[in-house]
Formats: structure tokens, C-alpha cells, sequence
């Protein structure tokens, strides 16, 4: 009995549904080729860290992924369900990609948060007039989320009020508010002074371990090694390495791994 | 004896202003009215045209874009007198024309509505390019952070453009306001009854121009003052949320 729920349980986490697939993508700026087709794919849980130089498309790829990049080729699927792309790559659907955005929870560089809205109405506003969740069960979600990123006492002051680390805190929040299904950051502690980086990293550190399926875009080297549970080295535009933290870090097998490895450690 | 003169003088020609006959101070006022309703109209419409004549320079296409530029290039090049002497006479005419060639009867339009159509045309040229410029302001990241949520195009402009870009444009809104309080004095010309058209009946009755002429510019003074002060709490409003510039 115990041994079949084992097994079942086993079977069930090797098939754990696919979060994100992305395959053989494709983006050019003009006749620029940053993405020369590249693919990933992120199981329910899973931790996808993208590593690489300044310029290898790594921002690129996240972006391609709730289309605010639009790709060139290739084939996107969020939660079992294609992207309807026309031959150039540009969406058929805008309803539809409107639909998957609000599935992905997105962190950027700059925070992003609205500046002429407080941290609690920046938090609300996608869920009440996207998502038409109800306004007092919205407002009582969001304060749980700043308790849990340590903003409670800023829900009703403005951005621009709050450091850059209590910002991009506040911004992860409000992306954790849409109770997206994967959440995707993008360089989210690039823009910040090197104290404040813990604290941001602490916050997503908090979300790896309870199963949330991420794909992150970093320059922290040992923060990927740590929460990641597949990291991938990008370089100009292709996909030079990709594997488990331990075997990427720890045994990197490709000369410009390496070397990028030695750049930035 | 001279002063004494001067001070019956004075006291009658302020008589004059007295709201009640034989005093002109009712007509001046609702000549004052006539003035605001229009300044409201023409600066409404105004930001109705120029919202979307912005949206459609920024986000329309080429052919769009081009009946803009045509639009905002010839109306802002042509004085507004000849403006409203072209839209009062001519389009009033051609309108007519058109409906007896289809066998209807002449029509009268009204001079408030002709007033607001005609200023409104105006403003909303101006206007595009104050909201184009302030659109143009807002932070590309938190209209990329409403796209990357979910948020359709309308009601991304709805929460998060126009309410970030209200900061940037209330004080050029503030100027067009003011230049159409003072636009509808040029509807003079074509017999609108208000405040500067009631001032000359009065002056002219009366001879006392400068009484008149005085209390007409007292009356724009107060229009003007009174809207900068709800320009300035507007403006506070828009600007919640931002620190403080100080020099």
C-alpha cells in the first residue's frame, strides 16, 4: 500500500505537468539574429535559472515568453496551451495573450511598480480589474503578501517613497497577487546597491522553496547554484550549456563556460 | 466744486454696472456666462479630440497618422479668427447647401453650439500635442508592466497611461483653458452674446467704455484666477505620489 502511494507519488513528480515549453525560438532586431533558436522547458516547481553575458539574449528569451518581445519563429506553450503565432511570429490572438500574462508573474530589472498608485493599490490593481477578484478579498490577499515580503507597514505609501529593495519586494508582491502560475524575473536585483540585494533574494529564495515554478534571469552566480534546479548558460543567442546546478557550476564543460565562469566568480 | 463733479460722475457711471435697469451689470454677467459655458464646451471637446488625436499619432497608422498632422498643422497655422469666420460662415453654408440639395429645410445653428464646435476644433489641435508630448513622458516600464499583467489596450489607458500622463500635461491644459476663456471673445465677430460682445453693447449705450472695458477685464481676472486655483489642486492630485522638485 505505502510502497504503490510511493511509487504513485514518484511517477507523479517525474510527470509533473509542463509549466513552460519554449521551442526552437527565434528573435532578430532588424537584421540582428539574439535568439537563434533556443528551447527550455519548466515543469510545475521547477527553478530554471538563465545565465550568460551581457548580450547573449538572455533578457531576451524571458521577454519572448509573455510576448513583450515578439519572436521571430518558434513555438511557446504555457500550461498546455500553444501560442497562436502568425509565420512571422507575431501573436494571433491578443485576447489570448492577454489571457497567458496574467498567468505568468513578471519581475523586472527597474521594479516597475505605478507610481501614482500606493504599494496596496499597486498590489490590487490586476486582480480587481483584470482578474475581477473582489475588492475586499484582493485587498485582504495583498496585506498577507506584505506581511510575507516584510511591507506591511508600506501599503499606503507611494513608490517612490520606498528604497529600491523594499520596491522590488513590493513588486514581487504584486506579481505573487495575480496567483500566477510561474513567475518570471528578469535581472531582479540588477538594479539594486549591493545591500539590498539580500533582502530581495531572501523574498525569492522564500518562493523557490515552496515549489513555485520561476525562471530567472540573473547575475548572482551563487544565488542560480543555489535555488536553481536547472540553469542554462546562453551565448550569443544559442544555447551553449545546460544542466543542474552542480554539473554546470561544479564541472563546467565548455571553454566559454568556463571562461565566463572565471569572469564573473 | 470739480470734486464734487467728479464724485456724481463716478458714483452714476458705477451705477451703471448695478445688476438691475437702467444699470448693464445683468447683461455683463450673463455675458460672463455665455463665456464660461462656451470655454467649457470648446476645452471639453478639446480634450476629447486631442486624447484621441494624441492616441492616434502615437499608436495609429500611417494614414491616421497623416490626417492628423494635416489636422493639428493647418488648424494650428490658421489664426483663430479666420478659423471661426471660415467654420461660422462657410461651414454653416455648406451644411445648408447640402441639406436643401437633399430637400430639406435651412437650419439655424445656434451660436453657443457653432461657438463650441469652433474653439473645440481649435483646442483639440493644441491639445494633441500637450497630451502626445505628456503620453510621451509616462515611464516606458510601468506601461510595459500593465502589458506584461494582462491589461487590454483600453484599460491599460484608462488606470495607467492617462492618470501618469495627467501630471505631465495639466499645466499645458492649464494654458489652453485660459486661451479659450479668452478665445470666445473673438465669437464677438460673428454677434455671440458674450462677455466681450455684452461689454461693447453696454460701453456703446452708455458711452462709459472705460467702466465697461474695466469691469469686463476685472470679471476675465477672476475667471482666470479662480481656474488656476482648481488647476493647481488638479495638478496636486495628478502629482500624488511623486517627491517634491525643489530647486
Amino acid at each position: 500500500m505505502t510502497v504503490t502511494a510511493d511509487n504513485a507519488r514518484q511517477s507523479s513528480q517525474v510527470l509533473r505537468p509542463e509549466a513552460i515549453h519554449v521551442e526552437g525560438l527565434r528573435k532578430s532586431f532588424g537584421t540582428l539574429e539574439v535568439l537563434k533558436g533556443v528551447s527550455l522547458t519548466a515543469r510545475e516547481g521547477d527553478v530554471v535559472a538563465i545565465i550568460g553575458g551581457s548580450g547573449s539574449g538572455k533578457s531576451t528569451m524571458l521577454r519572448c515568453i509573455n510576448f513583450l518581445e515578439q519572436p521571430s519563429a518558434g513555438r511557446i506553450v504555457i500550461g498546455g496551451e500553444a501560442v497562436a503565432m502568425r509565420a512571422d511570429g507575431a501573436p494571433a490572438d491578443r485576447r489570448q495573450i492577454e489571457r497567458l500574462r496574467q498567468s505568468l508573474g513578471m519581475v523586472f530589472q527597474q521594479f516597475n511598480l505605478w507610481s501614482h498608485r500606493t504599494i496596496l493599490e499597486n498590489l490590487i490593481e490586476v486582480p480587481v480589474h483584470v482578474l475581477g477578484v473582489k475588492r475586499a478579498d484582493a485587498e485582504a490577499r495583498a496585506r498577507r503578501l506584505l506581511e510575507r515580503v516584510g511591507l506591511a507597514a508600506k501599503a499606503d505609501a507611494y513608490p517612490a517613497f520606498l528604497s529600491g529593495g523594499q520596491q522590488q519586494r513590493a513588486a514581487i508582491a504584486r506579481a505573487l497577487c495575480m496567483e500566477p502560475r510561474a513567475m518570471l524575473f528578469d535581472e531582479p536585483t540588477s538594479a539594486l546597491d549591493p545591500e539590498l540585494v539580500g533582502e530581495v533574494l531572501a523574498v525569492i529564495r522564500d518562493l523557490a522553496a515552496e515549489g513555485r515554478t520561476m525562471i530567472l534571469v540573473t547575475h548572482e552566480m551563487k544565488f542560480a547554484r543555489e535555488v536553481a534546479s536547472h540553469v542554462i548558460y546562453l551565448h550569443n543567442g544559442v544555447i551553449e550549456e545546460e544542466g543542474p546546478p552542480e554539473a554546470l557550476f561544479g564541472a563546467p564543460q565548455s571553454e566559454r563556460l568556463k571562461q565566463f565562469l572565471r569572469s564573473v566568480g | 466744486m470739480f470734486a464734487l463733479v467728479g464724485a456724481a460722475e463716478a458714483a452714476s457711471t458705477l451705477d451703471l454696472l448695478r445688476l438691475a435697469p437702467p444699470g448693464w451689470g445683468a447683461g455683463l454677467l450673463w455675458g460672463l456666462w455665455n463665456s464660461v459655458m462656451i470655454s467649457l464646451g470648446a476645452f471639453g471637446l478639446g480634450l476629447v479630440l486631442g486624447t484621441g488625436g494624441a492616441f492616434g499619432k502615437l499608436y495609429g497608422g500611417p494614414v491616421l497618422r497623416d490626417l492628423l498632422a494635416v489636422y493639428t498643422t493647418v488648424v494650428r497655422a490658421v489664426p483663430e479668427l479666420v478659423l471661426i469666420l471660415i467654420l461660422y460662415y462657410a461651414v454653416t453654408d455648406a451644411v445648408n447647401q447640402i441639406l436643401l440639395s437633399f430637400g430639406y429645410a435651412r437650419i439655424q445653428i445656434s451660436g453657443l453650439a457653432a461657438g463650441i464646435a469652433v474653439l473645440g476644433v481649435v483646442q483639440g489641435a493644441y491639445a494633441t500635442e500637450v497630451l502626445r508630448g505628456a503620453i510621451q513622458a509616462v515611464p516606458a516600464g510601468q506601461i510595459e508592466a500593465a502589458r506584461a499583467m494582462g491589461m487590454s489596450p483600453g484599460l491599460l489607458a484608462r488606470r495607467v497611461t492617462l492618470p501618469l500622463m495627467l501630471s505631465n500635461a495639466l499645466p499645458g491644459l492649464g494654458n489652453l483653458w485660459l486661451i479659450a476663456t479668452k478665445d470666445t471673445a473673438l465669437l464677438a465677430v460673428v454677434g455671440f452674446a458674450e462677455l466681450t460682445q455684452a461689454t461693447r453693447q453696454a460701453a456703446g449705450a452708455t458711452k462709459a467704455y472705460f467702466t465697461f472695458f474695466m469691469a469686463a477685464g476685472l470679471l476675465y481676472l477672476i475667471l482666470s484666477i479662480g481656474s488656476g486655483w482648481l488647476f493647481a489642486m488638479a495638478e496636486r492630485r495628478a502629482r500624488r505620489g511623486q517627491p517634491e522638485v525643489r530647486g
